[in-house]
Parts: C-alpha cells; sequence; structure tokens
C-alpha cells in the first residue's frame, strides 16, 4: 500500500500548478478561519479581563450583568448578607466605575477606576514599583501599565493628576494578566476612595467577590444567593456569561460566525474545484489502474491520501501564516487583540478536514464510475 | 492448454429498439506463442471483444476462460486480480502518467501488486532495457516521441511477465514506419512460449506478423484464418 500511496503523493506534488492552487486554496481558508476565531478568542479575553486579573472564585451580582462593564450597584445589606452564608470563608466589595483624568496638557482622558475592598485589598494587581500599603495614602492610585499607558502619558511614581475633579497621586505601577476591551487605562484605589471620587448611586457595590470554604461549598452559595433575587457564578461561568454576550447579544459574533462560513465556503469551493479538475484530468489513467488490475478501493485510498496530504500541508501554512501576522501585529500594536487557542485550531482542522472530505467524496464519486472500457472506448 | 478460450460469446448495450449488438455469438481460442490479430473495420466489434476476453466488460451471453479458469465466474476482486497478474495491456493512447517519471510508469503495476518501490523500480529498469529505453528512465513521457511512449507502455504491459499481451491498436497513434517496427519488436522480443499477444488492429501494414487472425465484422466473427507469418 505504500508503494501505492507514494504514486499518488508523486501524481499530487508534481502537478505543481494544481497542488499550489490546492495549497493556497486550503491555507487562505485556515488562515482566515483561525484569524477570524483568535480576533474573537483575544476580544472575549479582553472583555473579561477584570474577570481574570482579580482572581475571584464567586461573583456575586445582579441578575441582569452580562458583562464586567455593565455592573448594577447592589445594596450594602449584601455584603454582610453573603458573608454570613455557610460555606463563605470572606466576602469583599469590588467597584468598578469609570472616571475622567485631566491630563497635564488640559485635555481629559477616560479611565476604568477598580475599587478594591479597603480592608483585605483583594484582588490587587501585581506590582512592579511601589508598595501596596501606599493605595491608602492620601489621593492614592495604583497605575495599571500596558499598552493603554500614552493614554495618561506613561505616569511615573508620584505623578499627580486629576480625576473627577479631585486629586490623585500614582503610588504604583502594575501590572496585569489581561488588559480591557475598551482601550481606556485602569487604575486601581480602594473601595471607599472609588465612591468618594466617582459619582454614584445610592447602592455602591459592583460585584461581590466570595472566597468559598471548598469548591464543594459552590452550589450552596448560589442557593443562597439566589434566595435573595441575586446570582453567584464562578469565575469560569461569569467568563462564559461575558462571552455568550458578546456572541448572541452584540452583531460580533454573528459577523466572525459569517467571516468563518465564508473562509469556509472559498476554502471549499477553491479545493474542490481544483481537486476535481485534477481528478478530471487524470481520469483516463486512474481507468487504465482499473483496467491493469488496481481495485477501486485502493484509487479511493489515493484520492483520500492526496486530499489528506494537502489537508495537512495546507492547515500547517495556514496556521503559521496566522502566527506570523498575529505575532507581527502584536509588534506594532501591542494590545492586538488576537490569541490563537487549541479550540480555534481544533475548529479549522475540523473544518479543513470536512472541506478534505467533500472535496474527495466528490472525485471518488467520479473515479468509482469511470469503467476500465472507457479508456478502450476513448 | 489455451490462453483463452471464448464460447457463445455475445455483448450488446441498451435495450429493446436502442438495442445495439456490439458482439454476437463470438467462439475462439488464443494460443500460447501466438499473435493472434483481431481485425475488421471501425465499429466491427474488435474493442468489445478484446475488453470481453480480457476480463474488463462483463459479456451478456458465453463464457471467456483464460488458462481453463472461467472470468466471468470471478468476483470483481478476484478478477481485478487476475489482471493484474496474467494480462497485461497496452491502450491506444498509452494513458502514461506525465507526472511520473518513465521509469515510475512502468513500475505501477508491480506497485499494484504490492511490490517494495526499490524491488519495482529495478524490475521496471530492466523491462525499460529490454525495450530499449533505459536511458530514458528518469524522463517524463511528455519529453518522449511517440514511439517511445508506445515501447514504455509495453513495457509497462510486460513488466508483471503476464501471459497474455493484449495491444489495442498499437499502431494508430504512430507513422507506419514507426509502428511496423514496434510490432516486429513486440513479435520478435516480447512474444514467447509462454506467452499470447492479441493485437486489435484495422492497419493492415503489419498483418504480416499475425500468426492468425480473426475477422470481425457487425459483431460477428466472419473468418478465422492463419496469418502471413504463417504463411
Amino acid at each position: 500500500m505504500r508503494g501505492i500511496l507514494k504514486i499518488a503523493y508523486k501524481l499530487l506534488v508534481n502537478d505543481k500548478g494544481k497542488f499550489a492552487a490546492l495549497l493556497i486554496g486550503i491555507t487562505f481558508a485556515v488562515f482566515l478561519m483561525i484569524q477570524m476565531t483568535s480576533m474573537f478568542a483575544g476580544m472575549m479575553k479582553k472583555a473579561s479581563a477584570t474577570v481574570t486579573n482579580t482572581g475571584s472564585k464567586v461573583w456575586v451580582m445582579d441578575r441582569s450583568v452580562t458583562s464586567v462593564a455593565s455592573s448594577i450597584p447592589m445594596p450594602d445589606f449584601m455584603q454582610d448578607a453573603t458573608r454570613s452564608m455557610k460555606g463563605v470563608k470572606f466576602a469583599v466589595p469590588l467597584y468598578l466605575g469609570a472616571g475622567l483624568a485631566r491630563l497635564q496638557d488640559g485635555t481629559y482622558q477616560g479611565v476604568s477606576v477598580i475599587g478594591l475592598d479597603d480592608s483585605s485589598l483583594f484582588g490587587r494587581p501585581e506590582l512592579i514599583e511601589g508598595n501596596i500599603e501606599d493605595i491608602y495614602a492620601e489621593n492614592g492610585f495604583v497605575f495599571v501599565q500596558d499598552a493603554e499607558s500614552p493614554k495618561l502619558e506613561n505616569p511615573k511614581m508620584g505623578t499627580t493628576f486629576e480625576i473627577n475633579d479631585n486629586r490623585g497621586v500614582i503610588v504604583g505601577i502594575a501590572k496585569v494578566k489581561a488588559s480591557g476591551l475598551f482601550g481606556i487605562p485602569t487604575l486601581y484605589t480602594t473601595f471607599s476612595r472609588a465612591i468618594q471620587y466617582i459619582p454614584s448611586l445610592r447602592s455602591t457595590v459592583s460585584y461581590i467577590l466570595i472566597e468559598p470554604t471548598s469548591v464543594d461549598a459552590i452550589p450552596g452559595i448560589k442557593s443562597e444567593v439566589a434566595k435573595l433575587g441575586y446570582v453567584a457564578v464562578t469565575e469560569d461561568e461569569f467568563i462564559d456569561r461575558i462571552t455568550d454576550f458578546y456572541m448572541y447579544h452584540t452583531g460580533m459574533g454573528t459577523n466572525i460566525l459569517i467571516m468563518t462560513a465564508i473562509s469556509f465556503i472559498v476554502g471549499l469551493s477553491i479545493s474542490a474545484q481544483t481537486f476535481y479538475s485534477f481528478v478530471l484530468e487524470n481520469l483516463d489513467r486512474f481507468g487504465a489502474l482499473k483496467a491493469m488490475g488496481a481495485k477501486g478501493r485502493e484509487l479511493v485510498y489515493m484520492l483520500l491520501f492526496q486530499a489528506g496530504i494537502t489537508a495537512i500541508a495546507g492547515y500547517g501554512l495556514g496556521t503559521g501564516l496566522c502566527t506570523v501576522l498575529i505575532l507581527v501585529a502584536k509588534l506594532r500594536v501591542p494590545d492586538y487583540a488576537s490569541i490563537i487557542t487549541f479550540g480555534n485550531l481544533a475548529m479549522a482542522f475540523a473544518m479543513v478536514l470536512v472541506i478534505a472530505a467533500i472535496s474527495s467524496y466528490i472525485a471518488v464519486r467520479r473515479v468509482l464510475k469511470i469503467e476500465p472500457f472507457d479508456i478502450f472506448r476513448s | 492448454m489455451n490462453a483463452i478460450e471464448a464460447r457463445d460469446l455475445s455483448k450488446w448495450f441498451g435495450e429493446g429498439e436502442t438495442r445495439t449488438n456490439a458482439v454476437q455469438n463470438v467462439a475462439f481460442d488464443a494460443r500460447f506463442q501466438e499473435m493472434l490479430f483481431i481485425v475488421g473495420p471501425s465499429g466491427s466489434g474488435k474493442t468489445t471483444l478484446l475488453s470481453l476476453i480480457s476480463g474488463i466488460l462483463r459479456p451478456n451471453q458465453g463464457t471467456v476462460k483464460i488458462k481453463d479458469q472461467d472470468i466471468w465466474s470471478l468476483s470483481a476482486d478476484k478478477l481485478a486480480d487476475l489482471r493484474l497478474n496474467t494480462v497485461g495491456f497496452v491502450f491506444q493512447d498509452f494513458h502514461l502518467f506525465p507526472k511520473l517519471t518513465t521509469i515510475e510508469n512502468v513500475a505501477v503495476p508491480l506497485i499494484l501488486k504490492r511490490c517494495k518501490w526499490d524491488q519495482a523500480i529495478n524490475e521496471a529498469m530492466q523491462a525499460l532495457e529490454k525495450v530499449g529505453l533505459a536511458q530514458r528512465a528518469q524522463l517524463s513521457p511528455q519529453k518522449l516521441s511517440g514511439g517511445e511512449q508506445q515501447r514504455v507502455a509495453i513495457a509497462r504491459a510486460i513488466v508483471s511477465k503476464p501471459d497474455i499481451l493484449v495491444l489495442d491498436e498499437p499502431t494508430a497513434s504512430l507513422d507506419g514506419d514507426t509502428g511496423r517496427k514496434i510490432v516486429e519488436f513486440v513479435k520478435r522480443d516480447i512474444l514467447n512460449a509462454q506467452r499470447c499477444i492479441i493485437i486489435v488492429t484495422h492497419d493492415e501494414r503489419i498483418s504480416e506478423f499475425a500468426d492468425r487472425m480473426v475477422k470481425m465484422e457487425d459483431g460477428k466473427i466472419t473468418n478465422i484464418e492463419k496469418g502471413q507469418a504463417h504463411a
């Protein structure tokens, strides 16, 4: 069988024009499919940045919350109620809001302000400069250094600025796992300072972060929270909730799906058409092989092998091309929202296999139909 | 034992008013060490008969035995094996793979017989040497002349040492002199005591090489006579 497959391989790769056309078709289909889904994965990572960076195991929120940014303030008693629940090790409030920072040149820049629980500072970022205790100092803010830093003129330790007409001082520089989706700088401070500086409604708690005593305690906590008319979700569930929102309740998911489907159809069209014309061109020779004694299944193996080789090579090239493009883009745009996940790769591979299967199915049907007698008649 | 025995062989295409009788009640034998010509005008059923006796086209009626084996009682796989091991084909248009080298083309039947690649290539080279094209082994068939391509097709047909060699209009794509040389070469160097060669042709210029000639007209054998080689 190896010899037959070697012949199939040589027939394929020695037909340089068609092989190149097949590779280009599949490569670009894979490239586009991975690029689209990677962009979506990158944006979802950014959309869930606060959840990931905070690292709380359980989040309590209003039932209507669909994404981190759309928090709905909860009354203060919720904090006490959750603290007294069975299975809760500790529960702390988190404030999320937006402020306006006035820059040195007099212009304004929107900032995201995260207020951490005053006593525990739970969910604080990793500092690369400064001491976290300094956050308690008058007007103290910790600045997150990421791709958005230039928008606040790259503040240093001790830099002062105005935020909502209040004085702010940078007392720490931090780094986080992921920066936000909306391209604005992030400042951390204490919960009490945040609600003092940022105009708030009567209720001020955006989220309650819960550390359960064990994983087994989480269902009980969820149930207790639900009785109070709110919802408790794990970190992963919150990320899924955010992803679902962007996927199904904004145009983002639909557009990505359409683009991925178009990529698939383009790849399928090019490869199926080229592979079919490759088979048509060699049809009389396949018929001759049949006349000589090749069995139908051997010809099927040859075609499947050719389609498989093309699919795998195209998949590798497409993945490589996408990786290079994302790397280059990230060199130029550090905050470029695109990440290749195993899920993206698996999805693209599955779609390439479908392309190969459909292309070879059409070809196989044609080859199996040819009668060796037709070769004599030709 | 005859190489081929065909009895009461009929083949028709279509049914009812559209039915066309391609071969009707044909019976003949082909013997070893014999070059048998099947001749007749276009549309007389020569190629259909060739397909019937070589295990390619199933007859509507009658039997074909190759070395006493009723080939049309075999399963499709067994019949394919029989063709692979017993019959060598030289097609009118050669049907060589342009994307394989000449030697790889010749090795194809051996590869189909599951020979190892290197062994198949070695034996293909011997076959190419036999047809005088060893020096062209690494070229694409597209770079060969018509006569050379015909000889490559013959090398491919004989590489697995078949008992029966079938040539369909071997001179049709060649000029007269080249065609004559090819058939002369086949008669002189390919035919042997263990082999039967059947040539379908309507080229009378090569009839001098026939041991026997089966003449056909309208799907029927009109005459079986000794060829000029026996005259």
